[in-house]
């Protein structure tokens, strides 16, 4: 068993990094995932591992510090939270287009504007849709635990560099707040210039020896022919993610008639929603998105059949709604419930809305 | 004697760096660029740097450098150079690496990562390539665009009140302790690109030995942007960039020239 800590889930994600071999982070402060860059320049990386950390004068700056730290096929670290996401942007979007692997934590706030530093899921359409330009994909994953703040570092450079693509930790400021026991992982090593060489040599820019051809990084083709041929390239790999990568998790669906779907704090919040209703001998399930993008959608249709209706619960006004309705194709009612704007529901509202706008309604 | 005769080994007076590609160059005829990409590769070349060097491509007429340098490059956003290249330099402290960058590029969009990186004192070397114009939108006005002169966004020349002043980044980048040497050059005339290779060389030859950033700025012309055969686009130039745009060292070893 690896070690057992007490620890804040925006510290479990730096202690899981320097565990994880990773080479670098760059980020900027912004509430709340502060935490993050606190916890790594008090630990000293530098001397534990000679991992890189360093503050950036920007998000604009930190994101193509990763940029460029990620195009020599280290392994390469950022978070920030909400607006400081919304300038990562142009950022991740140039990460994308040049596949490059890197792991992006979004501690969510309320929003628009600089909202408030309250915990919401309100950033979803953001990492699962876009965000930036052109026509793009994030791995996303949704972390529900502080345990899965530390896992999903590991899990999402390992996907990272399985595609060559950036993955974002979608959580919030309630998981990157709140404090729970965290098993962590023995420390791997960082990965030497040799390793690199082999796993990322056909692509890194690490300097041109004499015997292969020069590594470009670039997004750029102006031929459109040839930015077609490069998206139809990139659409093909987010196809292998849909049929590869979907992670979900159901509790209580075998003999589920009604079912709440709710990622992060949300499935927490939904999960004792879920004993309240089983209580009072309500049949209800969940089933919590691991992945938000690819999304599971085809476990969702599948439990169609038995279902009379579905709860999308989650902080924002009504984001992850839109691609529960489309995995179950319109076959069954599907409704949302959630606070917002810096508000977390409690189980007893999320209670109250399951027998209001499902049963009842 | 034949022409053939003349063309021997023994005979050959220069040839273009195996660093250059043979790919035809984007820029206009008479384009400052292409000379010095030129003696940037030159030099990577002559200190035997290829293999250990990165380069980081802006947005401007020089985004496509990494068709012509034969180097390993990333193509950076418009302005972003200066921290793309922290992140290379800060993950592999060993290898060599330089961003090459136009003056909207530098001094407009990414102002922020050229101040923040000169004053971290990153151990980069920076080249600057001052046209006064923004070349490849085709001729919109620049940060250093001089006082009068006449560009698509300044149809009747800048003027100031309303447009503000043309910004002396070098000057300013050369005040922050970060920065270890920083010059201002150009490559117009064959004295003019031996002197202008000499002050990039030793840029990267300080940078080799870890001294803080080296900056080069370049001051070229825009003969397209400017609208100007480029004869006399070298000679507005001369007449008019250079007196405000003073070539020379502006800070050596780490301290200002007098
Ligand atoms: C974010 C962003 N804004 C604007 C542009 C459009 N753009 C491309 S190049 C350029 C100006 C380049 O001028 P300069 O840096 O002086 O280089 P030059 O072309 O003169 O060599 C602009 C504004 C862009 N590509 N990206
Ligand atoms: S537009 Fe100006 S800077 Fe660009 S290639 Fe032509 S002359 Fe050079």
């Amino acid at each position: 068993m690896g070690e057992l800590k007490l620890m804040k889930g925006n510290e479990a994600i730096a202690e899981a990094a320097i565990r994880a071999g990773v080479d670098a982070y760059f980020g900027y402060p912004i509430t709340p995932q502060s935490e993050v860059i606190e916890y790594l320049t008090y630990e000293k990386p530098e001397e534990r591992t000679g991992m890189v950390v360093l503050q950036a004068e920007s998000e604009l700056a930190a994101i193509n510090m990763v940029y460029g730290a990620a195009s020599t096929g280290k392994k390469v670290l950022t978070s920030s939270s909400s607006p400081g996401i919304s300038l990562y942007q142009e950022g991740i979007s140039y990460i994308a287009g040049a596949e490059l692997p890197c792991v992006i934590a979004n501690v969510v706030r309320g929003g628009p504007g600089l909202g408030t530093i309250q915990p919401s899921q309100a950033d979803y359409f953001q990492s699962v849709k876009g965000g930036g330009h052109g026509d793009y994909r994030l791995l996303t994953l949704a972390p529900s635990s502080v345990q899965e703040m530390a896992d999903f570092v590991e899990l999402g450079f390992e996907i990272a560099f399985k595609y060559r693509n950036p993955v974002m930790i979608l959580t919030d400021g309630m998981i990157g707040q709140m404090m729970e026991k965290v098993e962590l992982k023995d420390p791997v090593p960082r990965w030497t210039d040799e390793q690199i060489q082999e796993i990322s040599g056909s692509w890194a820019t690490v300097g041109k020896p004499a015997n292969r051809e020069r590594n470009i990084v670039t997004s750029l083709y102006l031929d459109s022919a040839i930015m077609e041929q490069h998206n139809h390239h990139l659409q093909a790999k987010y196809r292998q993610m849909e049929a590869e990568e979907v992670r979900y998790e159901t509790f209580d669906t075998e003999d589920a008639e009604y079912l709440m779907v709710a990622y992060g704090s949300s499935a927490r919040i939904a999960q004792k929603s879920l004993t309240l209703a089983r209580a009072k001998g309500i049949k209800v399930g969940l089933l919590r998105p691991i992945t938000l993008y690819p999304f599971p959608a085809k476990p969702l249709l599948d439990l169609v059949p038995q279902l009379k209706g579905i709860l999308s619960v989650e902080m924002s006004a009504g984001q992850m709604i839109e691609d529960v309705r489309l995995s179950v194709e319109c076959k069954v009612p599907v409704v949302h419930f959630g606070r917002f704007g810096g508000i977390i529901h409690s189980p007893e509202e999320v209670l109250e809305a399951l027998e209001q706008k499902i049963i009842g309604g | 004697m034949d022409i053939k005769d003349i063309i021997k080994e023994e005979n050959l007076v220069y040839s273009k760096t195996k660093l250059m590609t043979d790919n035809v160059l984007s820029y206009c005829p008479g384009c400052g660029h292409g000379t010095a990409h030129r003696i940037v590769m030159e030099i990577i070349d002559e200190m035997g740097l290829q293999s250990n060097t990165i380069g980081i491509a802006p947005v401007g007429c020089s985004v496509l450098a990494y068709d012509f340098m034969n180097i390993d490059m990333i193509q950076a956003a418009h302005g972003r150079a200066p921290a793309v290249a922290t992140g290379v330099k800060r993950t592999w402290p060993d290898k060599t690496v330089f961003t090459y960058q136009g003056d909207g590029d530098l001094a407009a969009i990414g102002t922020a990562e050229t101040i923040h990186a000169c004053n971290r004192g990153e151990n980069i070397t920076i080249i600057f390539i001052n046209n006064g114009i923004y070349g490849m939108t085709g001729g919109q006005m620049a940060p250093t665009t001089l006082e009068g002169m006449k560009t698509s966004t300044s149809p009747h020349g800048r003027d100031l009140k309303k447009m503000g002043n043309p910004l002396k980044i070098t000057e300013l980048i050369a005040q922050l302790p970060g920065t270890y040497y920083v010059s201002r050059q150009a490559v117009h005339t064959p004295a003019a690109v031996r002197k202008a290779k000499k002050a990039i060389r030793k840029a990267f030859e300080i940078q080799q030995e870890n001294k803080g950033l080296t900056f080069v700025e370049v001051v070229s012309n825009c003969n397209s942007g400017w609208k100007l055969p480029p004869v006399k686009s070298n000679q507005w130039m001369v007449e008019n960039m250079f007196p405000f745009y003073q070539l020379g060292d502006i800070k050596v070893d780490g301290e200002l020239v007098k």
